[in-house]
C-alpha cells in the first residue's frame, strides 16, 4: 500500500491551515516592506533637507565653481571677512556649516588649507562632495599652471572595457561578471536560508508525533521510511507554497507602496552609495548601462543554471532535510536538539562562507572546485560556481556524489527514525543513535 | 486453520539486551488472548513485532496461516499503551486519515465512524479539536479507531487505563461484541480483574521468555492446591488443635454472619473434599465450605517469584 499521497496531503493541509503559520505568511512581508518604506521615507526626507553653505575664500583661487543644486545652496562670503567673524555670522544665520579656504602661496599648501566649519559633524556626502569640486578646480589650475590644457587632457581620455572570451569562444564582460555573482550569492543564501527554515519545520513536525504520542499508532500501518518522505515533501511543499506566496505578495506590496506613497524604494541610498554614484556619474550614460545589464542576464547559461538551480536545490534541501528528521526522532523535545544541530549546520555556513568569497574571487579555483564537489557543501558552492560557466561533465558527477550521498543519508535517518520515534524519556548520546543503526 | 496467529520461537536483541528470547504463542480464533508480564518483560517488544513495526532476529509469525507481509496491515488493529492523537487536528479529519491509512476508502470510513461514533454515543464531536477533549474522551477515539477498519485481530495494550468505571465497561462491551462478531483479541494488561472476566487463553511472558502459557481454566487447575475454605462452629474447644494436626492448616479470612472458626486447609493428594466434609460434619456445624481457586492475580505472582 502506497500511504505516500496520503501523508504528504495531511501534512501540507495541516500546516497550512495552521493560524501561526497564515499570520507569518501574511504578516511577514507586510511587515519587512512597511520598515523598508518607512527607512525609504526618511532617507527621502533627509536628502530633501536644503543645506546653506557659506564659502570664506581668502585664497581668491575658486570664483564660480560653487554652484547651488537642489539640496546645497552657496554662499560666497566677502574674502576680507576675517574667519572668527565668519564663523558667528554663519552660526548666526543658522547656516549648515563654513567652508574655508586659507590664503595660499603656492599649490603645494593646498592639502592643509581646506576647514569646514558646523554645528554637529558634518554628513560624509557633503564632505566628498565639497572634496570632489575642489580638488577638480585645483587640478585644473595646476594643468594650466603647467601648460597643459585641461580640454586636451578630457578630449585624450579613453574608456576601455576589456571583453573576456573563453577559448571555447563564450564571451563576458565586467558586467557579467556582476550579474553572476549576484545570480549564484542569491541561489546559493536561498538554498541555505530554505533548508534552515524548512528543515526545522520538519524537525519540528517529527518531534510533535512523539510528544503526542501518536506515532506508534500511525507507524503500525505505515513504514517508518514512507512517513519521513511524506513529512519532508509535504514540509517542502508548504515551503514552495511560502515562498511563492512572500514573492507575489512582496511585488503586490512594493508597487502599491511606491504608487500610493511615492516611495521610491531605490532611493534607500547609504551614504558610501551616494559617494559612488558621484563618482560614477561622469563616465557612461544610464540607458547603456541598463542595456548591458540586459544583455549580460541572457548572456548566462540560463537553461542550464535553471536545471541545475531546480536539481541542486532539490537534493541538496533533501540532503540536509533527511537529517532534520533524523535529529527529531532521535529527541524527545526542541531543547534537546542542540548537540545535533552542530553538525549540520556547519558544514552549511561553510558552504556560504566558500561561497561568499573563494567563488566569487576564483570560481575555478582549487577550492572552490573540491568544495562544490563535496556533498555537504555542493549544492551552495556549485549554485554559485554554475553562472561563471562550469563544465557540464563536473556538474554531473557533483550530482551523482550529491545524490549518491543524499540517497545515504535517507537510508541512514529512517534507520535512526525507525528505532527513534519509538524511544521516549531519555536523551541519547552519539554512541547510542550509532547503535540503533544495527537493531 | 483454528489458529489466528502463530508465533514461532521468535527471538529480538537490542544491542546487548535480549528483548524477547525464543518466544512461541499460539492465539485461537475467535478468543480473547491475554499477554501477561511484568513491567519491561518483552510484551511491546512481541506487540510490535506482530504489528512488523519491529522485524524479529530469528522465528517468524503466522497470520491466518501465512506468513507475515505488509498487507497484514489491514487485518490487524493496534492501540498501543503510549497512545495519543494529533492535537492540532479536528475528530473527524483524524479519524479519517488513520482509516485511510488502514486503506479504508474514505466515503466508506466515514459511514462506519458515523455509526461508531453514535454507538459510544460521541456523535457531536466529530468537529472538535483534540486539545479540547479530555484524557477518556481522546481515549474513545483511539478506540474506534483501531477497531473502524473490522480487522481480524485487534491488539489492545492497557485499553482501560484512562476510563472512568462506566466508560471501561462500556469498552469492555465493545470488546466483547467485537469477540462474537468473530474478531480474534490480544489483550496486554496488569489488571488481573479483567484478565480473569475477558481471557480465555492467557501467556505470561517473564524476562524475555515465555514461562506459562495455555487456557486459563486449565491453568487454574494446574495451579490449584487441593485446600478449602471452612468455616465452623465446633461441638468442642480442642477442634483447631485437632485439626491443625491431622492437616496443615492456614487460618482464613471471609465475611460471616456468626463467631465461627475459620480455616484454609490443605489436603493431600490422596484425601478428596469428601472425606474432610464428612470428618467436619461430625465435629461441628458448618457455615462455609468452599474450594479455594487460584486467581490470575495468584497465579501470575507464584511464576513470577518462582523464575
Amino acid at each position: 500500500m502506497n500511504h505516500l499521497p496520503l501523508i504528504i496531503k495531511r501534512e501540507y493541509l495541516t500546516k497550512v491551515k495552521n493560524k501561526a503559520f497564515i499570520i507569518m505568511t501574511f504578516l511577514s512581508p507586510l511587515i519587512i516592506i512597511g520598515l523598508i518604506s518607512v527607512v525609504a521615507y526618511l532617507a527621502q526626507m533627509n536628502n530633501n533637507k536644503e543645506r546653506q553653505i557659506s564659502v570664506l575664500d581668502q585664497s581668491g583661487l575658486f570664483q564660480d565653481i560653487f554652484k547651488d543644486t537642489q539640496n546645497t545652496k552657496y554662499t560666497i562670503l566677502e574674502n576680507n571677512v576675517s574667519l572668527e567673524n565668519a564663523k558667528t555670522l554663519v552660526e548666526e544665520k543658522g547656516n549648515y556649516g563654513l567652508l574655508h579656504i586659507k590664503k595660499m602661496d603656492s599649490l603645494n599648501e593646498a592639502k592643509s588649507s581646506f576647514s569646514f566649519y558646523s554645528e554637529d559633524s558634518p554628513s560624509i556626502s557633503v564632505i566628498s562632495n565639497l572634496d570632489n569640486i575642489i580638488e577638480k578646480e585645483l587640478t585644473n589650475i595646476n594643468m594650466n599652471r603647467l601648460g597643459v590644457n585641461p580640454e586636451i587632457i578630457k578630449t585624450s581620455k579613453i574608456t576601455v572595457d576589456i571583453v573576456q572570451e573563453s577559448f571555447a569562444g563564450e564571451k563576458t564582460s565586467e558586467i557579467d561578471s556582476g550579474i553572476k555573482i549576484a545570480f549564484g550569492v542569491a541561489a546559493g543564501y536561498m538554498l541555505f536560508m530554505f533548508i534552515i527554515i524548512y528543515g526545522n519545520m520538519i524537525m519540528r513536525s517529527v518531534i510533535e508525533e512523539k510528544t503526542s504520542r501518536i506515532i506508534e499508532v500511525i507507524i503500525s500501518s505505515v513504514k517508518p521510511v514512507q512517513l519521513m518522505l511524506g513529512k519532508i515533501i509535504g514540509t517542502s511543499l508548504v515551503g514552495i507554497t511560502q515562498v511563492v506566496i512572500w514573492i507575489i505578495l512582496g511585488s503586490v506590496l512594493i508597487v502599491v507602496v511606491s504608487l500610493v506613497f511615492g516611495i521610491d524604494l531605490s532611493q534607500i541610498n547609504s551614504p558610501q552609495q551616494e559617494v559612488l554614484q558621484q563618482a560614477m556619474q561622469s563616465s557612461g550614460n544610464g540607458m547603456d548601462k541598463i542595456q548591458e545589464v540586459v544583455n549580460a542576464f541572457f548572456n548566462l547559461p540560463l537553461a542550464n543554471l535553471i536545471i541545475a538551480f531546480i536539481l541542486f536545490f532539490i537534493s541538496g534541501y533533501l540532503l540536509y532535510s533527511s537529517l532534520y528528521a533524523a535529529i527529531g526522532a532521535a529527541v524527545d523535545n526542541e531543547t534537546d536538539t542542540q548537540q545535533f544541530m552542530m553538525p549540520i549546520i556547519l558544514p552549511l555556513i561553510l558552504a556560504v562562507y566558500v561561497g561568499g568569497f573563494t567563488v566569487i574571487e576564483d570560481p575555478h579555483g582549487t577550492v572552490s572546485t573540491v568544495f562544490s564537489f563535496i556533498p555537504f557543501t555542493s549544492p551552495v558552492v556549485m549554485l554559485m560556481r554554475i553562472p561563471f560557466g562550469v563544465p557540464i561533465w563536473q556538474q554531473l558527477l557533483s550530482l551523482t556524489i550529491l545524490i549518491g550521498t543524499f540517497m545515504f543519508t535517507v537510508w541512514f535517518a529512517a534507520k535512526i527514525y525507525r528505532v527513534g520515534i519509538l524511544m521516549y524519556g531519555k536523551k541519547p548520546s552519539y554512541k547510542e543513535i550509532m547503535k540503533w543503526i544495527k537493531y | 486453520m483454528n489458529n489466528l496467529l502463530e508465533v514461532h520461537s521468535v527471538s529480538k536483541n537490542f544491542g546487548d539486551f535480549t528483548a524477547l528470547n525464543n518466544v512461541s504463542i499460539t492465539v485461537p480464533k475467535g478468543s480473547i488472548f491475554g499477554l501477561l508480564g511484568p513491567n519491561g518483560a518483552g510484551k511491546t517488544t512481541l506487540i510490535r513485532v506482530i504489528n512488523q513495526i519491529t522485524m524479529p532476529d530469528t522465528g517468524h509469525v503466522l497470520l491466518d496461516g501465512d506468513p507475515l507481509k505488509n498487507h497484514h496491515v489491514k487485518d490487524i488493529g493496534y492501540l498501543p499503551e503510549e497512545r495519543g492523537l494529533y492535537k492540532s487536528m479536528k475528530v473527524g479529519e483524524q479519524a479519517l486519515y488513520l482509516a485511510q491509512l488502514k486503506g479504508m476508502q474514505k466515503s466508506e470510513a466515514k459511514k462506519r465512524l458515523k455509526m461508531w461514533f453514535e454507538r459510544l454515543e460521541i456523535g457531536d464531536w466529530w468537529n472538535k479539536k483534540i486539545q479540547e477533549l479530555s484524557k477518556g474522551m481522546a481515549q474513545k477515539i483511539q478506540f474506534v479507531v483501531t477497531v473502524l477498519h473490522e480487522p481480524k485481530l485487534l491488539i489492545f495494550d492497557e485499553p482501560f487505563s484512562g476510563f472512568d468505571p462506566i466508560n471501561a465497561n462500556l469498552i469492555k462491551d465493545q470488546i466483547l461484541r467485537l469477540r462474537d462478531e468473530g474478531a480474534t483479541v490480544i489483550f496486554s494488561t496488569h489488571r488481573m480483574e479483567s484478565v480473569e472476566e475477558l481471557c480465555d487463553d492467557i501467556a505470561l511472558i517473564h524476562q524475555s521468555n515465555k514461562v506459562l502459557d495455555g487456557n486459563l481454566m486449565d491453568i487454574k487447575r494446574q495451579f490449584k492446591s487441593n485446600t478449602f475454605q471452612i468455616g465452623i462452629s465446633p461441638n468442642n474447644t480442642n477442634l483447631e488443635q485437632e485439626l491443625t494436626s491431622k492437616f496443615s492448616v492456614s487460618p482464613a479470612e471471609f465475611r460471616s454472619l456468626g463467631d465461627d472458626l475459620k480455616l484454609n486447609i490443605k489436603l493431600s493428594e490422596n484425601e478428596s473434599s469428601n472425606d474432610l466434609l464428612a470428618y467436619l460434619s461430625s465435629k461441628g456445624q458448618i457455615s462455609h465450605f468452599v474450594e479455594v481457586i487460584p486467581s490470575a492475580s495468584d497465579i501470575f505472582i507464584q511464576t513470577v517469584q518462582n523464575n
